[in-house]
């Protein structure tokens, strides 16, 4: 489904990604995990066609990301509240979005009825706008909003951070099931080592912008994270 | 405990970003605030003169304090909309160990040192050297100067204690237009009663105390408002107002670029700074009433097509140089979302098409100046459409400065870079020349159907430019992005 050559991305010569080769098969759930500035926005930037690679490419689908546009209808993401409309309820966010992606208002809200859960009754009908609901609602409201139109891929960055419990537990479900039962791509990011060895079948560790881990998921991989994050990582890099 | 305050202020004002801002930006406003002091402090200074001059028998003293009614009730009316009691700014203080006394006091107090109690003091001061030079008794003056120092303080507390409510502001706009009315059609001298009171403030300057009492009551009524609510839920809560949401059906018959033009309309509808230069625009309608009541220009002037472009084009220019800025707060949920760029450029264009049309019909009744004004703001238009529309999308391509859509638009450069001076060049520029050239050399109807006909083949090629235009805004994208998010420009 994805597959990264040699990527790299540099600042003022500083190298920030540097990815020499990375599969990623469909339907998989894909974990990223790594420090501050490990470069897990940054790759998530550029699978998004966001910035510009210095080197290599992105193929997506058969499809060149930095090439071509078509990426665009089976890909979906959430990466931060900036992907947000502010001034827009969170009804009209959803709408806007789903004509974007050629789904009528029925099937918009056909969507968001098996959703009702994971909102828990505090971001439909609120009559207030994007801009004034609280961190983890707004989450809620833009996570969802990248379940929209049947995506093939869909992008998550720190999908669990200002999120309730209950909220949390909710999401891992969806994302599982999502993988699991509907075949699409899921690419998450995260601080918690154990939300990513919950959710996700395989978990990348990145470390100083390089591929440092790459685990199957099992029951010892959160172990093995947390060996990994609490010993000195610069000398296994 | 002040001492700290004022430090903080003091880094607050000069570490704020709008103090990073481009140099030419930062020359440019202060160009503005030194001109508005300035032209108060001329006013405050040439007014002995003119006053006297108009009114020969009174003294110009006696006719200030009779203006002066006019001028706290306009000065209130002014602060009701732009001045805010800045309480937000105490909220990081609350957790720490400060007296919520003292914390009152310094919101009270950084109060005094606002702009707009500098306009009076940069009015009178001027006006009270004059005085002096005049023969005027200097203790009188000087301690009638501190009256109105008091006045302007006590109308700044007063304003914190009418608080945005529309009540208050429709009660001072009544007895505004009351006194005027009052006045000028002889029912009863009221501003020569109350010019009256004021002029005792000089001639007996011990009331100067009953002025300073007033200061302090407003003050202690404030404090003791604020002092019992400096809660996160009451004063220091901002207010979210209920939506009022519609699916705006009529925009489904626009097919493809209905989502787009949905999100637009919201767009200037929800955000003050979008919102506020709506109704400046349509106020700028009357911008052609100064060139055309004044003779020196004639009704063929190229000087008319100036501002027959501004007025019809004045929401196309306003507007439309910070496309795509507007959308800078999500633009890069924009450019990963499943968006042709083009739609999204069309219902742009198409926003700005139905403002110069609704701009032109606003400008019919400047046909009382004679057909050519008509003819000129006609032609002006369709060379609006055609031409600057296009050229301002052009020049939108290279805006990669961040808006946020909260902030109010009254002096607002947010956005602003060189790219909005020099766009003024060419959506001018072109225009007059042309329109001087033909006039000049062949005739005043040859430069209008030349105008009008640019414009007409504008419009005509206007999907060959958009195409032009949207390839031009994807190869840019990546700046822009990035410039986006830059918070601080």
């Amino acid at each position: 489904m994805i597959s990264v050559q040699n990527l790299t991305k540099n600042y003022s010569g500083q190298i920030v990604l540097n990815l020499e080769s990375l599969e990623i098969p469909k339907g998989q759930s894909f974990g990223l995990v790594g420090n501050n500035g490990a470069g897990k926005t940054t790759f998530f930037s550029l699978l998004l066609d966001l910035i510009q690679p210095t080197t290599g490419h992105i193929i997506s689908n058969e499809i060149r990301v930095d090439q071509s546009e078509a990426w665009k209808t089976f890909t979906s993401s959430f990466i931060d509240e900036s992907f947000l409309i502010g001034y827009l309820t969170a009804e009209e966010y959803f709408y806007f979005v789903g004509e974007l992606r050629g789904q009528n208002k029925a099937d918009v809200d056909a969507l968001l009825s098996t959703y009702e859960d994971f909102f828990h009754g505090e971001i439909l009908g609120q009559k207030k706008y994007l801009r004034d609901l609280s961190k983890g609602n707004q989450k809620k409201a833009g996570i969802v909003a990248s379940f929209i139109g049947n995506p093939e891929i869909v992008i998550l960055d720190e999908p669990f951070a200002n999120l309730d419990p209950t909220t949390q537990i909710r999401l891992k479900g969806i994302i599982k099931d999502l993988a699991a039962q509907q075949g699409v791509t899921v690419l998450v990011s995260s601080h918690d080592l154990i939300h990513v060895t919950e959710v996700c079948e395989r978990i990348v560790v990145l470390n100083k912008g390089e591929i440092v881990k790459d685990i199957e998921t099992s029951t010892k991989t959160l172990k093995e994270l947390e060996e990994f994050f609490s010993g000195s990582t610069s000398t296994i890099a | 405990m002040f001492k700290h305050f004022t430090k903080l202020q003091w880094q607050s004002f000069f570490r704020s970003s709008s103090l990073g801002k481009t140099l030419g930006v930062k020359i440019l406003m202060g160009f503005f605030a030194i001109y508005m002091l300035a032209s108060l402090a001329m006013g405050g200074a040439g007014i002995f003169f003119m006053l006297q001059k108009v009114f020969p028998d009174i003294d110009p003293l006696v006719s200030v304090n009779r203006f002066l009614v006019y001028w706290i009730l306009a000065e209130l009316f002014l602060r009701y909309f732009m001045q805010k009691l800045p309480v937000m700014d105490i909220k990081p203080f609350l957790s720490l160990p400060i007296k919520k006394s003292s914390l009152t006091h310094y919101v009270l107090a950084r109060s005094t040192v606002s702009f707009y109690n500098l306009l009076s003091v940069f009015f009178f001061v001027p006006f009270c050297i004059v005085l002096l030079t005049k023969g005027y008794p200097a203790l009188n003056v000087s301690l009638w100067f501190l009256s109105i120092v008091a006045i302007t303080l006590s109308i700044n507390y007063i304003n914190f204690i009418i608080n945005k409510n529309d009540k208050a502001l429709i009660l001072v706009g009544a007895l505004l237009l009351g006194c005027y009315a009052l006045d000028r059609f002889d029912i009863y001298p009221i501003t020569e009663h109350i010019g009256n009171l004021f002029y005792t403030l000089y001639e007996n300057p011990v009331w100067l105390i009953l002025t300073v009492l007033f200061v302090g009551c407003t003050y202690y009524i404030n404090y003791n408002y604020l002092r019992n609510r400096i809660f996160l839920d009451t004063t220091l809560k901002k207010k979210t107002k209920q939506v009022v949401a519609s699916d705006m059906k009529w925009t489904r018959r626009l097919g493809h670029i209905a989502p787009f033009l949905q999100l637009d309309l919201k767009l200037i509808w929800r955000n003050k700074r979008t919102k506020t230069q709506v109704f400046l625009s349509l106020a700028m309608i009357l911008y052609g009433l100064v060139f055309y009541t004044m003779d020196d220009f004639g009704s063929t002037s190229p000087m008319l097509v100036f501002v027959g472009i501004f007025m019809t084009g004045i929401f196309l220019m306003n507007f439309g140089q910070f496309i795509p800025a507007w959308d800078s707060e999500y633009y890069s949920m924009m450019m990963s979302q499943n968006i042709p760029l083009r739609n999204y450029l069309e219902s742009k264009a198409g926003l700005i098409y139905v403002s110069i049309v609704v701009m032109f019909l606003l400008s019919v009744p400047y046909v009382y100046f004679g057909w050519e004004a008509l003819a000129i703001n006609f032609s002006c238009a369709l060379y609006n459409l055609g031409v600057n529309v296009p050229i301002i999308l052009f020049f939108g391509s290279m805006n990669k400065k961040r808006i946020d859509l909260g902030k109010s638009a009254v002096a607002n450069m947010q956005g602003v870079s060189a790219v909005q001076f020099l766009v003024g060049i060419p959506l001018f520029g072109i225009p007059m020349i042309l329109f001087t050239v033909l006039n000049y050399w062949v005739s005043f109807q040859v430069a209008i159907i030349t105008l009008s006909a640019l414009g007409v083949v504008g419009f005509a090629l206007r999907n060959n430019l958009l195409d032009m235009i949207t390839r031009l805004y994807r190869n840019k994208k990546y700046r822009m992005i990035a410039g986006f998010k830059e918070k601080n420009s």
